[in-house]
């Protein structure tokens, strides 16, 4: 019998009633990430049955989707700039996790934040854990060793009222990854460059581990970002081994265990990585030494090219549609292309290094003229830390916006949004039609990138920007 | 749940392939604190003109699509964010099922837990009905079979805990609900505490 992966030791510890033919696994589950959105009739399902949150002890909530990155002191302040559903939303959300006992990180809170950047922040992510929210990015966890995915909110529903949901066990794909990135090619490329390989449907039914020299060298916000799109392949979840890194991350952090626990825990996540002879479905092996900065042309995440590559040519109809609605002709690059929007922030790339990578490009430069760009930290850490550091000056004095923390323009639900037919370059996970706004154009690329096109006006190669 | 068995309807074709949720249900609509009344909000940046009304050739808007319960949709439909609104729009709308050869996990997962069938059928079946449009089928789903126009049937992977609760109109909350103790027994004998 062969070893175990990752993946099946996490599923292995939290099945309460095993799988049969006839049933699926009912699996425990140990945090329970929420926010405004995907909650209320979860939890008006719940009061209609009379149903008590079983483990509120072991749930979170925070206040990310519809929020406005502008600063809101009092509730007063969110109807003054909200649109009267997305107000009612967040009040309902409040309202709710109050009766409930619900910690929530909302409005002046020191963590408030998006719900994947505040999870590790507070310790509460952990290796080993499984972990669910009704959003999918909940991938991102992944990246400490935790078994975390989305689930929708009648599962919300089944969570909050009995801590488990019914699940059959998925299928693995190994993707092993060696060679050092180059000058410039970030954790987000290599995951564009990832989902341009194995496409979007490419993880279908399966969980991702990301393994090799290449992860091993990733720090935790890069392998955060790494699992984070691993939905945009299609897959369940995406996971990477606890080693010190996540240790080292996690140590001190306020959820994380302490004293006489903390030594226990890091000897069990020390037993977590896959044993050597474990099997996986599937595998897939990616050289990342030969990446470029990547770049998305069409509408979705797998239609993407080395950002000095031309857009492909495809008699495909679906390919077809997609370049007409980008506006982007085949054959030819994306390279120069004229910018409207930029927006650095989402759950994939707003985090401290991020913040820092897209200020090393824009220090003493500007945004050109023609270009709206919103900078938006993923928490109220993260937010802190960077003005600590002097970066939303960098920002601002480019004439970039310098935003208070929340979902924003990733999928526009707070009133931050691209406008028709505007062409915004985005730090972001998705670049469906309309995802940023009603007929706006993403592009999705590094921070590097993002910034690199904010001061040329124009989708440009980072490269020859970066300090030596 | 209400329970299913038989869906017969004729069918709507959209074939574009990787239709992902935020066309489903663009997040503007997600601020809605129900489930109810999200039928308007269905393809909603394909569907209607920007002053509100709707593209007439848009195709759930023109006559060959009234009362079609059946969606015919291209590869890897329901794909990108988890918003369960997706499935609850095309339910609202009147689309009780969809066929396609590849339909997203999550998607996937939300539609079974409210009652709208996906159905995964191989290539050669599925070039067929995207070329026919308006054709009237039958999906049984105690057999998981696809009846088509010439009598023939092809099967359709569902699994019997899915169907078991399709057919018998079973609440899986209640499901969970009367492991209670079971669940207990495991957050008392593990081995460690999250």
């Amino acid at each position: 019998m062969s070893g175990k992966s990752l993946f099946q030791k996490v599923w292995d510890d939290h099945i309460v009633v095993p799988e049969s033919d006839d049933t699926p696994a009912i699996l425990y589950i140990d945090l329970h990430l929420t926010h405004e959105v995907t909650t209320p009739e979860a939890f008006n399902v719940l009061r209609s049955r009379g149903l008590s949150i079983r483990r509120p002890d072991l749930t979170v909530a925070t206040l990310d989707h519809s929020t406005p990155t502008v600063p809101i002191a009092t509730l007063k302040d969110l109807d003054a700039v909200s649109e009267p559903a997305a107000a009612a939303q967040i009040r309902t959300m409040i309202e709710n996790c109050k009766k409930n006992d619900i910690r929530m990180y909302g409005f002046g809170s020191d963590f408030r934040g998006i719900v994947h950047v505040i999870g590790p922040e507070l310790g509460a992510t952990q290796p080993g854990k499984t972990i669910v929210c009704g959003d999918s990015h909940t991938s991102t966890h992944g990246a400490f060793g935790a078994l975390g995915f989305g689930i929708g909110t009648t599962e919300v529903g089944h969570v909050l009222a009995t801590q488990c949901l019914l699940q059959r066990r998925p299928k693995t794909l190994a993707i092993n990854i060696e060679g050092t990135l180059s000058r410039g090619v970030t954790a987000k490329d290599l995951i564009l460059a990832i989902i341009g390989k194995i496409g979007v449907g490419g993880g279908t039914g399966h969980v991702i581990e990301y393994r090799g020299s290449t992860i091993r060298s990733l720090d935790m916000e890069q392998r955060m970002t790494i699992c984070n799109m691993s939905i945009e392949a299609g897959a369940r979840a995406g996971m990477i081994a606890p080693d010190d890194n996540t240790i080292q991350y996690l140590n001190g952090r306020p959820l994380a265990p302490k004293g006489a626990d903390w030594d226990t825990a890091v000897a069990r996540w020390r037993t977590l990585p896959s044993d050597a002879d474990a099997r996986f479905d599937s595998e897939v092996s990616i050289d990342a030494s030969q990446l470029a900065p990547m770049v998305t042309f069409g509408t979705n995440p797998g239609m993407v090219v080395p950002i000095t590559d031309a857009v492909p040519v495809s008699d495909d109809a679906s390919f077809r549609k997609a370049l007409a609605y980008m506006k982007v002709t085949a054959g030819k690059p994306m390279l120069g292309l004229p910018v409207d929007v930029v927006f650095v922030g989402s759950c994939t790339n707003s985090r401290l290094s991020d913040l820092y990578a897209a200020a090393s490009i824009m220090r003493g430069r500007k945004v050109a003229k023609s270009v709206r760009m919103l900078v938006v930290p993923g928490s109220v850490q993260v937010q802190r830390q960077a003005e600590a550091a002097g970066l939303d000056k960098v920002f601002k004095e480019a004439g970039a916006e310098w935003r208070e923390a929340g979902c924003s323009m990733c999928l526009g639900m707070n009133g931050d949004i691209a406008l028709p037919g505007q062409l915004c370059v985005s730090t972001s996970n998705r670049n469906f039609e309309g995802r940023q706004g009603i007929g706006a154009r993403s592009v999705l690329v590094s921070p590097l990138t993002a910034a690199a096109s904010a001061i040329a006006g124009v989708v440009a190669d980072p490269r020859p920007l970066l300090q030596n | 749940m209400e329970k299913i068995d038989i869906v017969r309807s004729r069918t709507v074709v959209m074939p574009g392939t990787d239709t992902d949720t935020d066309q489903i249900v663009p997040a503007r609509f997600l601020t809605t604190t129900t489930r109810k009344g999200l039928g308007k909000a269905l393809f909603a940046d394909w569907r209607y003109e920007k002053d509100g009304k709707p593209k007439s050739d848009f195709i759930l808007n023109t006559p060959a699509a009234a009362g079609c319960r059946i969606l015919v949709a291209g590869h890897n439909f329901g794909c990108g964010s988890s918003r369960e609104h997706a499935p609850w729009a095309l339910l609202d709308f009147g689309i009780q099922a969809v066929i396609s050869t590849g339909i997203a996990d999550i998607f996937r997962s939300n539609s079974l837990k409210n009652g709208l069938l996906p159905v995964v059928v191989d290539k050669a079946t599925h070039t067929w009905l995207l070329a026919n449009p308006g054709v009237e089928l039958t999906i049984d789903v105690a057999s998981c079979q696809l009846q088509l126009p010439d009598g023939k049937s092809v099967p359709f992977p569902l699994d019997s805990f899915s169907k078991y609760c399709l057919l018998n109109g079973v609440d899986q909350l209640g499901y969970l609900l009367h492991q209670s103790d079971a669940i207990t027994r495991f957050e008392n004998e593990r081995a460690w505490k999250p």
